[in-house]
């Protein structure tokens, strides 16, 4: 893997980028009403201070104008005002990051870890009563509705047992480890869930089309046993198909776990793209569409290195 | 010349019909997706049928029992909600609404799909690298995230919504129809067909799409899974199909201020997404392997 292939691949992100906003900002502008419907009932609120605001958000410039500067101003980490909270987007943004961060690492970091074993098991034992479950448990995962699980977990858990906390990050007056422990058990395994049964689909079926290769009879001829065949032979292959759905999953969670967020109400980015919705607050929904949307073109290279770095033949091809 | 039509056209019966039938009978060895397709056909029949076996109306309220959900009686199966309507019948016409916002955005999204994927594969170029650069951006921004903008800022009617639904979804049927596309353009039978002067639309429509059908439809068919769970997310979060139109999706968003006292009004809907697109997503497993067998 060269600087070349980084270079290039980050340089062709660039038109995918611009495409984004373009469309990000035609969808806000197409809209009827304005930011500053929220004011419209408002009678404390004056005609003119109403063109005040409207001047000093730039929100009478020519639509093409109005976009140069928000992209010039997006390039340089200037996102604007929330119009909910006054304080600028940024800030609010990476305020919200880190309990969301920490939800979407743990479950993302359990879903691998569980993830991979039942895709490369039943992959090695196709056909089997293992495979079969798995299967069969990777469809209930991917046709379970996320807001319904956490609404059970909450009715099971804190309701009837009344063994976790059903919303939140951390019990009032409190904060110790074992508490935010118990507020993140919910929330990972409903965000881990689905991640799991998908990503062991990915996986077992790379597995499959690997273990059919000659090089892993190959492997078995010159004495090899499975484990070794499937843990040192098979498995950097089989993980390739895979690697994107991870990488780009995993920014999905990030810029938005909405529905686990809201349920348990997570003060997350999600939360924070809920509440951005019920304010009208359109340049924080800006913001986070364009973080968002930004991530998953980093998680696409990210993925390319990762395969480059799996397979000599994307390496050197 | 007439008798030469009638002939190719009949040997073209024969040989098309026994391909179907082998399909048919993988289909049917694939017991999940046989189930599931029953299971599909029985829902539809039952929110069709719905006013003509239930004794409510969705939107019909017992003042007398006004304020608190009431349990499972033997007048309301299911119970009723904060409004005094029946449970069951929400339900139902519930179903009526997921169910068709599922069905059209999946059409939606196939006719979408299917027609930039074409034109993307069949005149490579500037149409395909312009058609797939604008894929590839709506594929980077985030579904749901986009959806909830889209329907606070244009505040949809149901019909302005399945049409967002399927819009945003029909990405991965471009992508696949295009590949099949860049393979099949250049087979012999596409290159005779030109020869005798087929052109554009023609090849397109009669020479290629035909046999590019299996794999859209199996995408067609995960396409209405997948919109039903938009949906249902979206009117769950308040924001999809509002009330007093009953969704899955919303009767569960009112079922959950009253978790901890009427938990009954959250476990039906829930259970009805998640069998519907399990049924869905195992016919398409199903379809998959009858259509595109690989050893």
């Amino acid at each position: 893997m060269s600087l070349s292939f980084l270079i290039r691949r980050l340089l062709g992100a660039i038109p995918l980028l611009f495409g984004i906003s373009l469309v990000l900002f035609t969808i806000i502008h197409l809209a009827p009403g304005g930011p500053l419907d929220v004011y419209a009932d408002n009678p404390s609120v004056s005609a003119e201070a109403l063109d005040q605001i409207r001047a000093r958000y730039g929100l009478d410039d020519p639509v093409p104008i109005q976009y140069v500067k928000w992209l010039s101003a997006m390039v340089v980490g200037d996102w604007g005002l929330s119009i909910r909270t006054g304080r600028p987007v940024l800030d609010e943004i990476v305020l919200r990051l880190g309990p969301t961060l920490l939800l979407g690492g743990i479950s993302m970091a359990l879903a691998f870890c569980l993830a991979l074993p039942l895709g490369v098991i039943s992959a090695a034992r196709r056909g089997s009563r293992l495979d079969e479950a798995v299967t069969l448990g990777a469809f209930a995962g991917i046709s379970l509705p996320v807001f319904w699980s956490a609404l059970l977990l909450q009715l099971i858990f804190s309701i009837w047992l009344g063994w976790l906390p059903s919303a939140g990050m951390k019990s009032v007056g409190d904060g110790s480890l074992s508490d935010r422990l118990l507020h993140l058990i919910m929330p990972v395994t409903v965000l881990s869930l689905a991640t799991i049964a998908s990503w062991s689909r990915y996986i077992r079926s790379g597995m499959i089309d690997v273990l059919g290769q000659d090089y892993i009879r190959t492997a078995y001829a010159k004495g090899r046993r499975e484990t070794a065949v499937i843990a040192l032979h098979a498995l950097r292959n089989a993980m390739i198909p895979a690697v994107t759905v991870i990488a780009i999953d995993f920014v999905t969670i990030i810029s938005g776990a909405v529905i686990t967020e809201t349920v348990f109400a997570w003060p997350g980015i999600g939360r924070l793209f809920i509440e951005s919705m019920n304010g009208r607050d359109y340049p924080m929904l800006m913001g986070l569409m364009m973080m968002g949307s930004v991530g998953v073109v980093l998680a696409n290279i990210i993925a390319d290195l990762a395969y480059a770095a799996l397979d000599p033949r994307i390496r050197h091809g | 010349m007439v008798d030469l039509t009638t002939q190719t056209l009949e040997v073209e019966t024969a040989r098309s019909r026994r391909p179907y039938r082998q399909m048919a009978a993988r289909f049917m060895r694939h017991r999940l997706a046989v189930v599931g397709a029953v299971v599909l056909i029985l829902m539809a029949l039952i929110v069709i049928a719905a006013p003509w076996f239930l004794p409510y109306r969705y939107d019909q309220q017992d003042f007398t029992i006004l304020g608190v959900p009431t349990p499972p009686s033997a007048e309301h199966w299911l119970g009723t909600d904060e409004l005094g309507r029946d449970a069951l019948t929400r339900l139902v016409y519930g179903g009526r609404v997921s169910l068709g916002v599922g069905l059209l955005g999946a059409i939606i999204s196939t006719l979408v799909g299917t027609a930039i994927g074409s034109v993307a594969g069949f005149y490579r170029g500037i149409w395909d690298m312009l058609l797939m650069r604008f894929t590839d951006v709506m594929l980077s921004i985030p579904t749901l995230p986009l959806v909830l903008l889209l329907s606070t800022l244009f505040r949809p009617s149901p019909g302005l919504l399945i049409v967002i639904v399927g819009g945003l979804i029909w990405m991965g049927t471009a992508r696949l129809v295009r590949s099949q596309f860049l393979a099949l353009r250049e087979r012999e039978y596409v290159e005779a067909a030109r020869a005798l002067g087929a052109a554009g639309p023609r090849l397109i429509l009669r020479h290629i799409l035909p046999n590019a059908l299996g794999p859209i439809t199996v995408a067609a068919t995960l396409a209405v899974g997948t919109s039903i769970m938009l949906e249902s997310g979206l009117s769950f979060l308040g924001f999809g199909i509002l009330p007093p139109v009953p969704t899955w999706g919303n009767i569960l968003n009112s079922a959950s201020g009253w978790l901890s006292i009427a938990p009954w009004l959250a476990i039906p809907p829930g259970l009805c997404i998640f069998f519907t697109v399990l049924a869905v997503n195992f016919v398409g497993e199903g379809l998959r392997d009858a259509m595109e067998p690989r050893g």
